[in-house]
C-alpha cells in the first residue's frame, strides 16, 4: 500500500498553502471581526484556479484529482473555515454534483463557467423548517410548457448572497408515495426575476464567510436546467452532501492542524511552575491529542479520496471521516483555548476563531446525530448502497487533462 | 529570445544552520528554491510574455540548476511557475562543500554556452544560504556579457535591455546591449504560485541532467578554502511576557524589570 502522495498532489498543496498563508492570513481577523467576506478571496481563488481543481480541463478546471481537493481544503482551513466553505458549496455540491449528474450540454452550460471561476455556485437544500429531513422540504416547483416556476424559502445557504448559480432541491410532485420520491434538483439563476437574498448576520462562527437566505417567488426555470429526471432530487441532494461533506472532512483536518501547530508554539514558550507549559504531563496529553487526531482525520479523508479516485461509492466512508474530522476539530480548537489560557479567549490569537467556526461542521452538511444514522444503518444492515444512474467519475488522468 | 533563469536549491528559511563535523549542517530543514531566485523566475518570465506580444520568433525561459538529485524539485518549482524547459547541472564529482561561487560560474557559463543563442541570463540578487550575491557578476565576466545588477523593472528593446535600479538618492535607469546577465530584486513584482496547468506540466517533465563532462567542464576546484567552522558560543536566554490592565501599567512593569535586571 502506498500512502505517498503525487508530484502533483504535493505541488497542489503547496501553491494553495502559500496562498491562504500569504494573502489570506494577514487579514482574515479584520474581516472576521467585521463579519464580512474578503472581498478578493473569490475572485483570487477563481484566477488561481482552485474554484475548478477537481474538474478536467475540457471542463474548465485544472484537472487535478480528489485527493488534490482533499489537500487544498485542509491548506485552506487551516487558515479560515470561509475559504473552504467556499470549496464545500461551489465546487463540492454544486460543481461536483454537475460532474456527476449533469448532461453533457449541462456541463458545458454551468460546469465550465463554476470551473473556470466564472460563476460562483452554490447548493440550497435546507430551508427555514427543514433541514436533516431534507424530504420534508416545501419549495416546490411546477412545470409549466418548457420551464418550471419555483416558490418557496431556502435559508443557512452558503454564498446565498454571492453566488450566481444555486443547486436547488424543490418538491415537483407533492404527491409522491414517499417525499423523497417527490423531489428534483434544477441549476438556478440566481440573478433571475423574483429571487430574493441576503446575509444573515450575528452567527457565531465563519464570520468572514456569507451565509444567507434565498426567496424564491414565481422564478421561471428553464426545464432544461433540471438536474437528472423528475424525482430523482433526493438522489441527486445526497450525492451533493457525499462531495460537500469530502470538503468538510479535509477542511476539518486542516483545522485540527491549525490547532496543534499554535499549541506547540505556544506551549513551548510559556511557562509555568517554572517551565515551559509543554513539559507539563497535561499539556502534553492535549497535544497528542490533537495530533493523532490529525493523523487519522487525514488518513479518513484520504480514504474517502482516493475511492473517489477509484470510481468506488464512499458514502459511509465519508460520513466516518466527516464526523470524526469535525468533532475532532471542535475538540481541538477547545483544548487550544485552554492550552492559550486567558491569551485564548482573545482574538489577538486565532484559537478562539477556531472554536467558533469547528462549530458549524458538526451541525451543517448532515450533522453528528445524521452521520450516526448513516454509519449505523450500514452497520445494521439497514441500508446499502444501490448503484446510482450517474456516478461520480472516477479520475482518469488522460481523460481530466486531456 | 532565449532567457535563462539560474536558480538555486537551499534550505528553507526557517532552516538553522550548525557545525557539525567542521562541515555545514541545516538539519533534516526542507529544501525549496532559493526565494531570491523566484523573482528571477518571474523576471524571465515577464519578458517573455512582453516579448511574445512584440516580437514573432517564440520567447522560451530555460531554468538551469546546479546540484544533487533532490535540486530537481526547484527546478520543478520554476517549471510549475511557468519555465518551458529546465536543466540540472549534477555530477557525482562536484562536492557542495568545494564549489564556490567562481566554480559555479563557470559551471553555468559552460551551460550557457552549450544552450547557445542566448540572449538573457536572470539571477536573485543572492542565495539565502551563502549569500554572497557574486555569482552573477562572476558568470557575466565569464562570457564576456555585461552584467546589470540589482535590476527592477526591465525594458528590452532593439536588443538593448534597460533596467531601473531603485537607488538611495532615487532612481536610476542603465542599458547595455544584449546578450546580458541580470541580477534581479524584488520590485520586479511578487513571483507568481504555480499554476495549474504549470504543476501538471512539471510533475510529467522529464529534467535532463548534464554531467561535468557533458558541459565540457572539470570538477572546479575552490581558491578560497574554509579552514575552520564553529558555532557561536551559546547565549542563555528567556522569555517572558509582561502583562497587565493597561499600556501605562505595563510600561511601569517593564521599567521596573529593566531597573531590576540592571540593564539600563
Ligand atoms: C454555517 C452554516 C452553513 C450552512 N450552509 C448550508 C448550505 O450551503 N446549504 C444548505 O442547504 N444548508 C446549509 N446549512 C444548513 C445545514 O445543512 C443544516 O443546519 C443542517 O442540515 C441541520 O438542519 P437544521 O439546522 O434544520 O437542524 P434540524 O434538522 O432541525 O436538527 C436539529 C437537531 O436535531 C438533530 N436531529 C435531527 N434529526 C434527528 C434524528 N433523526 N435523530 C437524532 N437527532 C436528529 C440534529 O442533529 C440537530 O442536532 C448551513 C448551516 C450552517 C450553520
Amino acid at each position: 500500500m502506498d500512502f505517498s502522495l503525487s508530484q502533483e498532489q504535493q505541488m497542489t498543496q503547496k501553491m494553495v498553502r502559500e496562498f491562504a498563508q500569504k494573502e489570506i492570513a494577514p487579514v482574515i481577523k479584520e474581516y472576521d471581526r467585521k463579519q464580512e467576506p474578503i472581498p478578493f478571496a473569490l475572485k483570487r481563488m477563481g484566477e488561481l484556479g482552485i474554484l475548478g481543481l477537481p474538474f478536467p480541463v475540457r471542463y474548465g478546471g485544472a484537472g487535478m484529482d480528489y485527493v488534490a481537493l482533499g489537500l487544498a481544503c485542509e491548506e485552506l482551513e487551516a487558515v479560515d473555515t470561509s475559504l473552504r466553505v467556499v470549496m464545500s458549496v461551489h465546487t463540492g455540491l454544486c460543481g461536483m454534483t454537475v460532474l456527476q449528474w449533469g448532461t453533457e450540454e449541462q456541463k458545458q452550460k454551468f460546469l465550465v463557467p463554476l470551473a473556470r471561476g466564472e460563476k460562483i455556485g452554490c447548493g440550497a437544500f435546507t430551508e427555514p423548517g427543514a433541514g436533516s429531513d431534507v424530504a420534508a422540504m416545501r419549495a416546490s416547483a411546477k412545470r409549466d410548457g418548457d420551464s418550471y416556476i419555483l416558490n418557496g424559502e431556502k435559508m443557512w445557504i452558503s454564498l446565498a448572497a454571492l453566488a450566481d448559480l444555486a443547486l436547488v432541491t424543490v418538491k415537483t410532485n407533492p404527491s409522491a408515495r414517499k417525499p423523497s420520491e417527490g423531489l428534483s434538483c434544477f441549476i438556478v439563476d440566481l440573478h433571475s426575476p423574483g429571487v430574493r437574498r441576503d446575509d444573515i448576520h450575528g452567527k457565531l462562527g465563519v464570520r468572514a464567510g456569507s451565509t444567507g437566505w434565498i426567496n424564491f417567488q414565481d422564478v421561471k426555470v428553464p426545464a432544461d436546467n433540471r438536474i437528472g429526471e423528475e424525482g430523482e432530487g433526493f438522489k441527486i441532494t445526497m450525492s451533493a452532501f457525499d462531495h460537500g461533506r469530502y470538503t468538510v472532512a479535509s477542511g476539518a483536518t486542516g483545522m485540527i492542524r491549525a490547532c496543534l501547530e499554535a499549541s506547540v508554539s505556544y506551549a513551548r514558550t510559556r511557562t509555568t511552575f517554572g517551565k515551559p507549559i509543554a513539559e507539563h504531563q497535561l499539556i502534553k496529553e492535549k497535544i497528542a491529542k490533537m495530533a493523532q487526531d490529525h493523523e487519522i482525520a487525514r488518513l479518513l479523508y484520504l480514504q474517502a479520496g482516493w475511492m473517489q479516485n477509484m470510481g468506488k461509492r464512499n458514502t459511509l466512508q465519508t460520513s466516518y471521516a466527516k464526523k470524526f474530522a469535525t468533532e475532532a476539530s471542535f475538540s481541538a480548537a477547545n483544548e487550544a483555548i485552554q492550552i492559550h489560557g486567558a491569551y485564548g479567549f482573545s482574538d489577538e490569537f486565532d484559537v478562539e476563531r477556531y472554536l467558533r467556526n469547528s462549530k458549524g461542521a458538526v451541525i451543517y452538511e448532515g450533522s453528528s446525530e445524521i452521520q450516526v444514522l448513516i454509519q449505523s444503518g450500514y452497520a445494521l444492515g439497514e441500508r446499502s448502497d444501490k448503484p446510482l444512474r450517474c456516478e461520480l467519475p472516477a479520475y482518469d488522468e488522460t481523460y481530466w487533462q486531456g | 529570445m532565449k532567457i535563462i533563469a539560474c536558480i538555486k536549491q537551499v534550505p528553507d528559511s526557517e532552516a538553522k544552520v550548525r557545525a557539525e563535523d567542521r562541515k555545514v549542517s541545516w538539519g533534516e530543514s526542507p529544501l525549496v528554491i532559493n526565494p531570491f531566485d523566484e523573482y528571477a523566475v518571474e523576471g524571465a518570465l515577464q519578458q517573455k510574455e512582453a516579448q511574445s506580444g512584440a516580437s514573432s520568433s517564440l520567447s522560451t525561459v530555460t531554468a538551469l540548476c546546479i546540484g544533487p538529485e533532490s535540486a530537481r524539485e526547484a527546478l520543478k518549482h520554476a517549471l510549475a511557475m511557468g519555465a518551458d524547459d529546465a536543466i540540472l547541472i549534477s555530477d557525482p564529482a562536484l562536492d557542495a562543500e568545494r564549489l564556490d561561487t567562481l566554480g559555479a560560474a563557470r559551471l553555468l557559463t559552460a551551460a550557457i554556452q552549450k544552450i547557445g543563442d542566448v540572449d538573457m541570463v536572470m539571477f536573485g540578487r543572492q542565495t539565502l544560504d551563502n549569500g554572497a550575491g557574486i555569482t552573477p557578476a562572476q558568470t557575466a565576466r565569464l562570457l564576456g556579457w555585461p552584467m546589470l545588477g540589482l535590476s527592477g523593472q526591465i525594458k528590452v528593446q532593439d536588443g538593448n535591455v534597460s533596467v531601473e535600479r531603485v537607488i538611495e538618492e532615487g532612481r536610476q535607469t542603465v542599458s547595455a546591449k544584449l546578450p546580458a546577465v541580470l541580477s534581479v530584486v524584488q520590485s520586479i513584482g511578487e513571483p507568481r504560485y504555480p499554476s495549474f496547468m504549470g504543476i501538471r506540466k512539471a510533475s510529467k517533465a522529464n529534467i535532463p541532467v548534464w554531467s561535468l563532462s557533458d558541459v565540457g567542464a572539470s570538477a572546479p576546484e575552490p581558491i578560497v578554502k574554509r579552514t575552520e567552522l564553529m558555532n557561536p558560543p551559546v547565549r542563555d536566554t528567556a522569555v517572558e511576557i509582561i502583562s497587565g490592565e493597561s499600556p501605562a501599567e505595563i510600561a511601569e512593569k517593564l521599567a521596573d524589570k529593566i531597573l531590576a535586571e540592571k540593564v539600563l
